[in-house]
């Protein structure tokens, strides 16, 4: 199982902070993209590849092919705007 | 052990609610340590105007399991760059309004060189790469703040920089 974290204007768009994917476990971040993606509607358009987001696993920032693991926290968020 | 073999202390990293007093931080950084021979400086304030729209309030979210680490590792980055003897960052959430202090980073070290270097690639790094949103509320309405492109571009310069 995988616990899937959204923040700011991603979590707004999908209407919840978190969700835990199970099966099939993606095996990697762009696994878990595409899978998203496949939902259609506010996911296919705000995780566009013409769109700016990030992902980290584990509190790491990762890329598409980082892999996952079962127990991973995966955090989606739009580009940081602090400081 | 950092260049110079001097010793160092881990720093103070705090995300609050609550505002900061900056002479009382520097006081706390540089106490007892004569090693200390100046300290930089940098506060971020919250502006009243952004993207032409006046801003009332500006709301601060972040990733809570993921910040102190990035900015424990930023301060790490920067320590293996410059001979950092000691530092302090400390970054506000929630409920912010214009002119308030929202983000501090105190550098000290021997010589200034090292600290004026280490504050501001600090903050480049911050601005990229630790898990903060900010979120204004205007008289049009509220919306995220889009990160800039500029702020990527002061990141990458140290990337390629030599020092």
């Amino acid at each position: 199982m995988l616990n899937v974290l959204y923040f700011a204007s991603l979590r707004e768009a999908f209407g919840k902070p978190s969700e835990h994917i199970s099966s099939p476990l993606p095996t990697n971040v762009e696994a878990l993209i595409l899978l998203l993606r496949a939902r259609g509607g506010v996911w296919s358009e705000s995780l566009g590849a013409d769109k700016r987001w990030r992902v980290a696993v584990n509190q790491e920032m990762a890329s598409m092919e980082t892999a996952l693991n079962a127990g991973d926290e995966i955090a989606i968020f739009p580009p940081v705007t602090g400081g | 052990m950092p260049p110079g073999g001097i010793v160092t202390t881990m720093p103070t990293i705090r995300v609050q609610t609550e505002d900061f007093d900056v002479g009382a931080e520097m006081t706390a950084l540089r106490a007892g340590n004569a090693k200390i021979g100046g300290i930089a400086a940098f506060v971020g304030l919250v502006r009243d105007v952004n993207d032409g729209a006046g801003v009332s309030t500006l709301t601060l979210e972040h990733y809570p399991a993921m910040t102190q680490k990035a900015l424990v590792e930023i301060v790490d980055q920067a320590r293996v760059r410059w001979e950092v003897i000691d530092a302090t960052v400390i970054h506000r959430i929630g409920q912010l309004s214009p002119t308030d202090q929202i983000v501090l980073v105190l550098v000290a070290s021997g010589h200034r060189g090292d600290s004026f270097q280490a504050c501001e690639y600090i903050m480049d790094f911050l601005k990229t790469r630790a898990p903060f949103w900010k979120k204004e509320s205007t008289v049009d309405g509220d919306h995220w703040v889009s990160a800039k492109k500029s702020d990527d571009t002061a990141t990458s310069r140290w990337q390629t920089e030599q020092n």
